[in-house]
């Protein structure tokens, strides 16, 4: 779980072009959106298109969206939980 | 005698690997990639803006021409947002990120169009770009032209001058196809806010700033 | 103020090849908005507003040869003789303008890695220009207006600006966008389509509706005959917030509306509006016409009829809105049911008709950016 939790991290750094960001620096438990990392609704598309492209997992509804993309954590879960990492 | 309403008060150019504001070369560069030498100027400068990374290499090299030509111009002090008006052209629109979105969709097995690149296939996000970064609500517009014609942009700004509908306006040409770029930015004042400018807002003077040797 | 008048216009969509075809489909409440299987356009099925390719092809081959010309270029000539066709306005000679608007002109040449006949150099938007221009023979050099959704309400403003400054007699405006796989991929990339032909101001919007399409407005300094639409002065405005979400005070439209009722002076009858009918767009919309204190004025949005047609929209539906404005006959907005916004704006929802004297045309865009244009008689 946490090999993927850092994985993650480098993978939303990149797609997200998060350049002055370094994996460290990022909590995963902090909320990605409104306080934590500030993400707008452009990254939290961006995101989709990685669980899919990357992981091959479809999001359903934009309130399933939500709560998946929370956090790092909360990604990494749905990952794990859907057998993908 | 009468005082020309409105000056060039400063003006900025980015084109083969030099940033030059009114006729000081503030900046070269040996990078040899457009995408490098844009993220040198960022770092020359010391921009804070880590929006900047998301953009395409069109919207870097408006926002960095901007920001060079804004730096010390105190703009907000003397105009009000919604005064300062946002006048751009091109040649080439913004096809280099049309052929990266094009390159995404180009391959149905591997089909993964992305909204962060989508965005950015318009060529007028750079205004927009330039707005978000200095809070400017004036009258905006994007041109395509097959080649920059200072007396056309002169033309239509002057138009929207006179009638006051903008007070300050910041015109030019941002151009970018692959490795070919150009950024050539006029910051036009009202000569009775801004006597020392370097030029009369006319065409022949934006002319001659388009020509100089960089 | 020097007069600016309407001599004439076209609209191609889904719902016909001229002005008066379409505005009676979208009186019996027609929607051009279908269900598609194109694998060349989408891989999963999708819901569009298509101008008939059979047709178009038919129609120009009575100008020229089909295969020499983009399906782009045969949109904007069309729509341009259509229009020529009405007026006896002399547009030779230079005191005639063309401006097009257009997002992303002949785009789908990046795919066409195959197509022998047209140059890569077609996909550039001044190359486009050049040709109708040459076309027609314009002796000008045209302009183009490539901002977004604003485009065609950005470049009619254009255009009434240029005869009033006395620089130009005459103006042919021309607003055309086409869907490609390259914008219905992009869209799609957005989560921001509607399964569906879309709902503006309705509680259940859930997107917006991609059209394609061309329209003409030919703007002249020539004083007509009784009857006469004219073009007063519109402004544009960027929210400065985020490039492709709309400010939730609807600062920028807001903005640009301001000074558009302020310029022109007029007290306004109706409003067509945007109403792209994502849940943002609309909501913003209703926000800033709250805003400038005008929800009690009637307002509508023609895209349940025909989509979202881009850099075509600002045009075809200033020519639907000031059709409207001629006949005092207000179009309902195709689509709404139930309001779906927060400030209760006066959604038309039945054609009625209604003594009007002014109409105001809005538009919002990626970019932050915003466009008012007020039309009068």
């Amino acid at each position: 779980m946490e090999q993927l939790i850092a994985q993650l991290k480098h993978e939303i750094i990149e797609v997200l072009n998060l350049t002055e960001l370094t994996p460290d620096s990022i909590d995963e438990n902090a909320p990605l959106f409104v306080e934590g990392l500030g993400l707008d609704s452009i990254d939290a598309l961006e995101l989709i298109v990685l669980l899919e492209k990357k992981y091959g997992l479809k999001l359903g509804t934009a309130d399933e969206g939500k709560k998946i993309l929370y956090s790092v954590r909360t990604m990494a879960e749905f990952i794990r939980n859907n057998n993908k990492g | 005698m009468m005082v020309d309403p409105f000056v060039i008060s400063d003006y900025c150019i980015i084109r083969q690997n030099r940033v030059v504001k009114n006729g000081n070369t503030l900046h070269e560069s040996d990078e040899t990639t457009v995408a490098g030498f844009l993220t040198a100027i960022y770092r020359h400068f010391g921009i804070n803006y880590p929006k900047f990374h998301k953009m395409d290499n069109l919207c870097k090299l408006g926002f960095l021409a901007a920001e060079v030509l804004l730096n010390h111009s105190n703009l907000k002090e003397r105009y009000h947002g919604d005064k300062v008006g946002l006048i751009l052209a091109n040649a080439a629109s913004s096809i280099d990120t049309d052929r990266n979105h094009q390159l995404s969709i180009s391959n149905r097995l591997d089909y993964f169009p992305s909204p962060s690149v989508f965005v950015y296939t318009l060529a007028n996000i750079v205004i927009g770009e330039i707005c978000i970064r200095h809070a400017f609500l004036g009258e905006s517009t994007f041109f395509i032209e097959k080649s920059f014609d200072p007396g056309r942009m002169h033309h239509y700004v002057y138009q929207l001058l006179e009638e006051e509908a903008i007070q300050c306006c910041i015109t030019g040409w941002v151009e970018l196809d692959s490795d070919r770029y150009e950024a050539v930015l006029y910051l036009v004042q009202k000569s009775d806010i801004h006597p020392d400018g370097i030029a009369i807002f006319e065409p022949a003077k934006m002319n001659e700033i388009y020509l100089q040797r960089t | 103020m020097k007069e600016v008048y309407i001599a004439s216009d076209n609209i191609i969509t889904s719902l016909g090849f001229n002005t008066v075809g379409n505005i009676e489909n979208m009186l019996s409440g027609t929607t051009g908005i279908r269900y598609w299987e194109d694998g060349r356009l989408s891989p999963e099925p999708f819901w569009a507003s298509l101008v008939d390719t059979e047709e178009l092809t038919g129609r120009f081959s009575a100008f020229n040869n089909p295969e020499k010309f983009t399906r782009f270029e045969q949109l904007a000539i069309c729509s341009i003789e259509d229009a020529l066709s009405a007026t006896d306005i002399d547009i030779a000679g230079d005191r005639t303008l063309f401006i097009l608007a257009t997002t992303k002109g002949n785009i789908s040449l990046l795919g066409d890695g195959q197509s022998t006949f047209f140059k890569q150099e077609q996909v550039y938007l001044w190359h486009t220009a050049r040709l109708l221009q040459q076309y027609f023979n314009f002796s000008q050099k045209p302009y183009v207006v490539s901002n977004a959704c604003i485009s065609g309400v950005l470049a009619i403003a254009v255009g009434a600006r240029m005869i009033r400054s006395g620089y130009y007699d005459h103006v042919v405006v021309t607003g055309v966008d086409m869907v490609t796989e390259f914008v219905l991929s992009g869209f799609n990339s957005f989560r921001s389509l509607e399964s569906g032909p879309c709902k503006p101001f309705d509680r259940d919007r859930q997107g917006l509706s991609l059209g394609e399409g061309a329209g003409t407005i030919i703007l002249t300094g020539s004083p007509l005959s009784a009857g006469g639409i004219r073009t007063g002065y519109g402004f544009s405005s960027n929210d400065a917030n985020h490039i492709s979400g709309p400010s939730r005070t609807g600062e920028g439209l807001y903005i640009a509306i301001r000074n558009t009722l302020e310029k022109n002076g007029l007290l306004l009858d109706y409003i067509s509006a945007h109403g792209t009918a994502t849940p943002y767009n609309d909501e913003m919309e209703s926000v800033a016409i709250t805003r400038a204190g005008l929800q009690e004025v009637p307002v509508n949005s023609f895209k349940g009829f025909w989509g979202h047609t881009l850099g075509a929209a600002g045009v075809v539906e200033s020519v639907a809105a000031t059709y409207s404005l001629a006949k005092n006959l207000l179009i309902k907005t195709q689509g709404f049911e139930t309001p779906g916004i927060t400030n209760p704006i006066h959604v038309i929802g039945a054609n009625v008709e209604k003594e009007m004297r002014t109409c105001l045309k809005i538009a919002s865009g990626f970019g932050g950016c915003n466009a008012a244009l007020l039309f009068y008689k």
